[in-house]
């Protein structure tokens, strides 16, 4: 704890000066979201590694609660008067003069789902390169076809100092590494490019050449296959959604109707589903913020609460929402561990963070069989959703057509679309076979992104809407 | 920060980073400042408020290239981080083509007053802001029982930004904006549809601040009952607001980058019929009060008025300092400032009455469109068109096709330009679009 008040060069005391600031007008709760962010990025282009960047961002956040309301503001220079300044605006959320009584400070040490050996903030831009250049030769080996190769590195590093009115004083350390690798093959006049990329909370130990192989093959592989594809028919039809980075489905069909600040509004269409069956009763699906080194994972939310693991849907039946600290206030459960923020500069949201459907009772086998003209999909690139119709989509950048029980031809960008209390519901078959996927997910709202994941075992969807083309 | 301040700052960094061993540095100091009240119940929700500073400096080390950036600007603190960001270049590659653009492609600080700065920005008192988003917000509150929700924001943000080069440029610009918007979500059965509307302005005077909320309200009723349809080739006007999502993978396969990368759908095209005639674009940096107006880049080199597309031809790419050596070209601007569409003759009523069966797509869900190919698919959400009627709300479909085919297919141009953005785009009728729904 003590580095970490060092780190930000305040004691106890100033905190709570600055949180009797930020009370002063009768606010219910305040809290301080110290941060500082480093991150490196190497990138190569036509087979060297030629540019970095690097970024340092610096500050204080300060919140105000009343009720639901909330005053917000952050300043990036830490002295006792800025900080001031910036809890007396946020206090202006509540209009009464008030005396603050400090509560005893208490101390909290967070867990640690993410321990590292070698910390990104030690590591010179010399030891990082040979990664970065190696993952390029190695795709420019495994296939003549490669005309042009993108790679990166991107390391960050972030301090967080957290203060509350109640008292809470805790820290994280939060490592984050993203490599990946852009492949673009020429084959006749024909250019496909594809993209392979995995990120984890760990250190520089992380890099391997049996890391830089396999994302070497992946994108080879993945570039590969699109010559060959084709689309669907336009329509609806089953869809076999394959396991791992399929879960893309459950964080926009479902994930994002979860959110409590949604729910508290009333404007998700799951608002009043609240321990309703709305799927089949194989069905677990969770948020968790406890997955070893896992993107998604975080030791504490960024209002200070541990993170956990939460089911959302348990045997099919709704069990909890995805909450903050002002919905969970407002629904009278205690934080799910959900308040994320981007930076210091956001306020924090019921934010996702990896989540995931457990194994069902059937094969992969099984569900592809059972389809008789449908799609089978597994690697994505985005998806959204409208929170209130329900109404979800996501982008399939490849997979395969299934006719008569089979993979046959493969196929490419193309959007699906779907409603999600429909698409939960419809969720008829779930392999025994399920995986996370640590690609490079990175979640928006309300302007801010933070980083997730989404896991799923291959399960079948009776139908979606499949974007295609028609006779 | 003051104007002057930044200046300063910027010349100490420069010459910081030359002394360090840099042969080549520019340094970029801007700061912001921007306000926020979001509205809900007949109460303020959220009130956010900030400033924030940030330095850019871009190194050329020994035929190497890299740019840091950073928010502390304490200069024992920035020596530092100079420092060690020029020790970490020396171990990149060599890379020739990295070099600050040709002096004499700068701007020389002669252009006029493109009128972007609302030199009145801090008069605008907090409890103005406050009402105005209330008033959005009474606007509807209590007129339709459907309604559950209601939120209504006023915004506004003021940028300054200062640029020096060590090869001889200089430059500062400022920009304001003020904006306010309501979302608006009705109840009908198990679904809640929602709209939002939105209007912004450079300066407060011309911010237009009536029936934001009505308008949100309007569109989000008119979602009620809204299914899909059967799949099908159909026409399709997708509407003003909404035609950034359309024209974007064109423009992106215009950059530099793009094109020497082989990521686009648009390489070796310059000079033929790509699209449409009936298209015609142009980038125009010196629009008075444009979203996008501006007199020189991110670089620093002067902008100029370009055509894009003239006639479904294409004239130009945008190409920064770096990819015009590597495509061995002149740079033309890395950099989109406002586009021009050249319009037509019908406002978008107009379009809809030209359409015999069709979709006019007034919102898009997900989707995505592939940069090297130009395949696309996207959600949509709309309304049916029958014999020049809208007949029914419709979502939860999807159009799938390729971007050079879709904008070759155009029928018609609208008039209705949305001046809401530096795109200054009307609604387009597109001919026979693959539709996905039942």
């Amino acid at each position: 704890m003590r580095n970490y008040l060092d780190h930000f060069e305040v004691s106890t005391e100033t905190l709570q000066k600055v949180i009797a600031a930020a009370m002063s007008k009768g606010g219910d709760y305040a809290d301080l979201y110290f941060e500082h962010k480093t991150s490196g990025n190497l990138g190569l282009e036509d087979g060297k590694v030629n540019r970095a960047f690097s970024n340092v961002d610096f500050g204080v956040g300060i919140r105000v609660l009343k009720g639901d309301q909330t005053g917000f503001a952050y300043t990036e220079t830490l002295s006792l008067n800025e900080m001031l300044n910036a809890a007396k605006l946020a206090a202006s959320i509540a209009n009464e003069n008030s005396t603050f009584r400090p509560n005893k400070t208490e101390e909290k040490i967070p867990s640690d789902f993410y321990s590292i050996s070698k910390k990104w903030d030690d590591i010179s831009v010399k030891d990082k390169v040979p990664f970065v250049q190696k993952i390029n030769d190695k795709v420019f080996e495994l296939d003549e076809k490669v005309i042009k190769v993108n790679a990166f590195l991107n390391d960050e590093t972030s301090y967080i100092l957290f203060y509350s009115s109640e008292g809470r004083l805790t820290y994280d350390y939060r490592p984050m590494v993203n490599f990946g690798v852009v492949c673009t093959m020429q084959k006749g006049d024909k250019i496909e490019n594809f993209y392979s990329a995995r990120s984890f909370r760990k250190g520089f130990e992380w890099l391997n050449d049996d890391l830089v192989a396999e994302l070497a093959r992946e994108v080879v592989d993945g570039t590969n296959l699109l010559f060959e594809a084709g689309k669907p028919k336009a329509g609806e039809m089953p869809v076999v959604m394959g396991a791992g980075g399929s879960g893309i489905l459950l964080h926009e069909a479902i994930g994002h109707t979860f959110e409590a600040d949604f729910n508290r509004k009333g404007t998700s269409i799951f608002s009043d589903k609240m321990g309703k069956k709305v799927a089949e009763n194989f069905i677990n699906i969770i948020d968790d913020g406890t997955l070893p080194n896992n993107r998604g994972s975080i030791n504490i939310d960024d209002e200070g609460n541990d993170a956990q693991k939460t089911y959302l849907v348990k045997d099919g039946v709704l069990n909890s929402y995805i909450h903050d600290r002002i919905s969970a206030n407002h629904y009278h459960v205690t934080p799910t561990g959900n308040g994320r923020r981007e930076s210091f500069r956001n306020v924090p949201l019921p934010r996702m963070r990896a989540t995931y459907m457990e194994a069902g009772p059937h094969s992969k086998d099984d569900i592809i069989s059972s389809v008789d003209y449908g799609v089978y999909v597994d690697n994505f690139s985005n998806g959204e959703v409208k929170i209130g119709a329900g109404d979800f989509t996501f982008f399939v950048k490849s997979g395969f057509l299934i006719e008569k029980g089979k993979l046959t031809q493969p196929i490419k960008d193309i959007n699906i679309i779907g409603n999600g209390p429909e698409a939960l519901a419809d969720i008829s078959m779930a392999a025994n076979d399920y995986a996370i996927d640590n690609g490079t997910w990175t979640c928006g709202k309300s302007g801010q992104s933070v980083p997730v994941t989404c896991g799923l075992p291959t399960v079948l969807v009776k139908s979606l809407t499949v974007g295609g083309t028609n006779a | 920060m003051t104007k002057e301040e930044k200046y300063i700052l910027a010349e100490w960094a420069m010459n910081h980073a030359l002394k360090a061993g840099a042969q080549q540095v520019s340094v970029n100091i801007s700061n912001s400042k921007n306000s926020s009240i979001e509205v809900r119940e007949e109460k303020i929700d959220k009130l956010e408020q900030a400033t924030q500073n940030n330095l850019t400096i871009r190194l050329f080390v020994d035929k190497k290239y890299s740019a840091h950036s950073t928010n502390r600007l304490k200069k024992d603190e920035l020596a530092g981080f100079i420092e060690e960001a020029i020790a970490g270049t020396k171990y990149l590659a060599e890379d020739e083509l990295r070099t600050l653009p040709e002096p004499e492609l700068y701007y020389k600080g002669d252009g006029k007053d493109l009128q972007i700065l609302d030199t009145a920005f801090n008069s605008v008192s907090p409890e103005k802001k406050i009402e105005m988003a209330f008033a959005a917000e009474k606007e509807v509150l209590g007129t339709d029982e459907r309604i559950i929700s209601v939120s209504t924001s006023y915004y506004d943000g003021l940028n300054e930004r200062v640029m020096l080069a060590s090869n001889g440029f200089k430059g500062d610009t400022s920009s304001s904006y003020y904006g306010i918007d309501a979302s608006v979500s009705v109840k009908s059965g198990d679904a809640r549809p929602s709209a939002d509307w939105s209007e912004s302005a450079i300066f407060f005077d011309k911010l237009s601040k009536n029936n934001i909320g009505k308008i949100a309200l309007d569109k989000a009723l008119k979602k009620i009952g809204q299914k899909k349809i059967a799949s099908g080739k159909m026409s399709m006007i997708v509407e003003n607001r909404q035609m950034g999502r359309i024209f974007g993978p064109l423009v992106s396969a215009l950059r530099g980058s793009a094109i020497q990368q082989k990521n686009s759908f648009l390489i070796d095209k310059l000079g033929k019929r790509v699209i449409s005639e009936k298209l015609s674009v142009t980038d125009n940096p010196f629009v008075i009060g444009g979203r996008g107006s501006r007199h020189f880049d991110g670089e620093g080199l002067a902008t100029t008025k370009r055509t894009i597309f003239d006639k479904g031809i294409l004239k130009t790419y945008y190409i920064d300092t770096y990819y015009a050596k590597k495509l061995n070209t002149e740079p033309t601007s890395g950099s989109i400032t406002n586009l021009v569409f050249e319009t037509g003759n019908k406002d978008l009523q107009g379009l809809i009455h030209a359409v015999k069966k069709g979709v006019l797509v007034t919102g898009f869900n997900g989707g995505n469109s592939n940069g090297t190919t130009g395949d696309f698919s996207f959600g949509i959400e709309g309304f049916l068109i029958k014999n020049g009627e809208i007949i029914q709300p419709v979502s939860e479909m999807n159009i799938t096709g390729n971007m050079l085919e879709l904008w070759s297919n155009i029928g018609e141009i609208g008039n209705d330009i949305n001046t809401n953005s530096s795109w200054l785009i009307p609604s387009v009728l597109f001919e026979s679009v693959d539709f996905s729904g039942t």
